[in-house]
């Protein structure tokens, strides 16, 4: 195929074009959604309320969104760091679970606890749970150069497995009529709530901060800076004497324990105890998140919180109009792959083909 | 049927699509694509195949149509990395999930319904051999075709120019380009040639191994593939090897129970995927072997085309 424009790598940022793409991005997605929704039967002007609007429209909505944008921002940020060192961790929604029974653990074992430390013990353990299972990928990525990418999805299956038996088993409430779910948190393991009738807790915080630290951490630290040169170009970073393992085993503990918080914030937040769900796909949307930001921790900002208008719209729509949850999924995948297509604009300079031989001269 | 063949059956079956769609993905990873959307490509051909059944009673219209609809995802996928220059990785993960949305969106009004299973089809004289005869000579039709496809792929790989092309832009897309073939071209037609196997190996699960529509019932085995093909150094022949173990893999909680092992039913179900790391891992040990054997340009940008 012979394409009528010519592409070059840009060499320098402009500054207004990286806004151009998540821009285009969600115009595009917006406009599927009225497609996709008009298609199930629900009229246009009806389905950008529902998908769009009313997620914004009311203070119990807005706390939903912000509810559902900070597990996508804890991960998302971890993530980023990881990808920017181009180390795929496709594995945060395996970290996230074990994160959440970690954080389980605790609260089930001691139920009647009044301990303050309780919460803070929680979010210790989960977090170094969920760091825990991406160290398996770490750890055969370095000593056996197994790809990273398919160790990590794998283990999201074999995580998903071990959460249905623990609840099916050992963490199963003994006085739950043998519904597979843990017994329900005290009050010492449970995340304040920022405002009353509200979900959303003070976990936003906790992931607003961190995104800060990110932040720093990418555009400021050394370790941050190394990361980032073994990713866009690895033999300078060899030669530099950058250690490629050193940053596998960085960029998966860290993506590992925002994961593995995450999964904490979530059985100590909306859910109150461990259940066969803890989470509707936030490890893979994370994924979305972190490229839609631009793998930049203000970027991943934004990214998280329009990504939670679309879990929170999906699940009005489903309400009010009885369409299926997997309008969700549909209009993820449309974000990010237009996003990705919208980026050719931002790495590159595209001219038509017939140009070139005045450019050339110049 | 005793139980000795019906494990022998429960392992083409399971082992059938896993083996087409690893073909696919063959292809598209020698001509240099990593297409990591193999999953959703699967959900979509299993949802497409699932409705034509149910709507039309055709099994080969409904293989056929799922095939076709895994396809035009492909094509999207291919357009964005290969068009749009979109990161192979990302891109693949996007188009996943877009996939396996469309397959639970189209899906819905037939969960939980069933069709009636594609005809088997005995072969003479070899069915009525004891124990393998009813256990592997007695299935539909796709379970012999797929071995017949994968040695054809291998043919084609190592004796034919289609081959040797696809190869060659997978290697050194700028040697390709510099002796004059359209790389973007080929690439884009193994990735929907891939597309098109995964489609027809999703809509093989619903229409013939598992004819009940359930959201999710992919469980992974998109992913798997992928892992196949890893496991398989980028050979047809060790593909074939690879998805018939993994097909006996995935049968293995059957296995374990019949020999009255009592194991928690989680553990089983995990069993292919640990398999699959363990298999990985073992593998990618001499790092110099992966080395020589991936296609050299797998999950690069390319864009020389100018």
């Amino acid at each position: 195929m012979r394409m009528p424009w010519i592409i070059d790598a840009r060499t320098s940022n402009s500054r207004l074009v990286p806004i151009i793409a998540p821009l285009a991005a969600v115009i595009v997605t917006v406009v599927s959604g009225l497609v996709l929704m008009s298609f199930l039967g629900v009229e246009p002007g009806k389905a950008l309320y529902q998908l769009f609007i009313a997620p914004l429209s009311t203070a119990f909505n807005v706390s939903e969104v912000l509810l559902k944008a900070t597990p996508l921002l804890l991960i998302a940020q971890g993530l980023a760091i990881g990808f920017r060192a181009k180390i795929w961790n496709i594995g945060a929604e395996g970290q996230l679970i074990l994160g959440a029974i970690g954080g389980s653990l605790l609260p089930i074992w001691f139920n009647d606890s009044q301990n303050v430390l309780m919460l803070p013990a929680m979010i210790v353990v989960g977090t170094c749970c969920g760091m825990a299972w991406a160290a398996i990928a770490a750890a055969l990525r370095t000593r056996f150069n197994a790809n990273e990418i398919l160790v990590t999805l794998m283990l999201n299956s074999i995580a998903l497995q071990l959460l249905y038996y623990l609840v099916a088993g050992p963490l199963r409430d003994p006085f739950g009529f043998n519904f597979p779910q843990s017994a329900l948190f005290p009050d010492v393991a449970m995340l304040p709530t920022l405002f009353g009738g509200a979900r959303v807790n003070a976990g936003l915080f906790v992931a607003i901060g961190l995104s800060l630290v990110a932040w720093f951490f990418v555009e400021r630290s050394m370790v941050g800076y190394k990361l980032q040169v073994g990713g866009v170009a690895p033999h300078a970073a060899r030669y530099a004497g950058f250690s490629e393992k050193r940053a596998v085993w960085l960029s998966l503990l860290i993506g590992g324990a925002a994961a593995g918080m995450a999964g904490v914030f979530e059985v100590a937040g909306p859910l109150g105890q461990l259940q066969r769900v803890v989470s509707p796909g936030y490890g893979f949307a994370a994924i979305i998140v972190a490229f839609l930001g631009g793998l930049n921790a203000i970027g991943i900002l934004f990214a998280a919180f329009f990504m939670a208008v679309i879990y929170v719209g999906g699940d009005i729509a489903q309400a009010s109009a009885g369409v299926p949850y997997a309008v969700n999924s549909v209009l993820q995948g449309i974000l990010l792959i237009t996003y990705i297509a919208a980026r050719l604009f931002v790495d590159y300079r595209v001219r038509p083909r017939r140009a070139i031989s005045t450019m050339a001269v110049s | 049927m005793d139980w000795l063949a019906f494990l022998l059956s429960g392992t083409v079956l399971a082992a059938t699509p896993l083996l087409i769609a690893a073909l696919g993905e063959l292809i598209a990873e020698k001509s240099g694509v990593l297409n990591l959307s193999v999953e959703g490509m699967m959900a979509l051909g299993a949802a497409i195949g699932f409705i034509v059944v149910a709507e039309s009673g055709s099994h080969w219209l409904a293989i056929l149509a799922g095939g076709l609809a895994s396809a035009g995802l492909a094509a999207i996928f291919a357009f964005v990395v290969l068009v749009t220059l979109g990161n192979q990785v990302a891109t693949g993960i996007a188009v996943g999930i877009l996939g396996v949305g469309l397959a639970g969106l189209i899906g819905k009004p037939y969960e939980s319904m069933t069709v009636p299973p594609m005809a088997r089809v005995p072969l003479p004289l070899l069915s009525d051999i004891p124990i393998i005869g009813p256990g592997l000579f007695n299935q539909p039709l796709l379970v012999y075709l797929a071995p017949l496809l994968a040695a054809a792929l291998w043919w084609m790989f190592k004796h034919s120019k289609v081959g040797l092309v696809i190869r060659a832009v997978g290697e050194s897309p700028e040697s390709a380009h510099a002796v004059g073939y359209d790389v973007v071209g080929i690439r884009f037609l193994a990735v929907v040639t891939g597309g098109l196997f995964a489609g027809i190996a999703g809509a093989f699960i619903s229409v013939a191994s598992t004819t009940l529509w359930s959201d999710g019932m992919i469980a992974g085995r998109g992913w798997i593939v992928v892992a196949l093909v890893v496991f398989a150094m980028w050979r047809v022949e060790r593909v074939v090897i690879g998805a018939y173990l993994f097909g006996a893999a995935t049968i293995a909680e059957l296995l374990v129970q019949s020999a009255g092992i009592a194991a928690p039913s989680q553990l089983l179900t995990s069993i292919p995927y640990i398999a699959t790391i363990i298999a990985i891992a073992l593998l990618s040990m001499d790092g110099k072997r992966i080395r020589l054997n991936a296609p050299v340009s797998l999950g690069r940008v390319y864009n020389g085309a100018q």
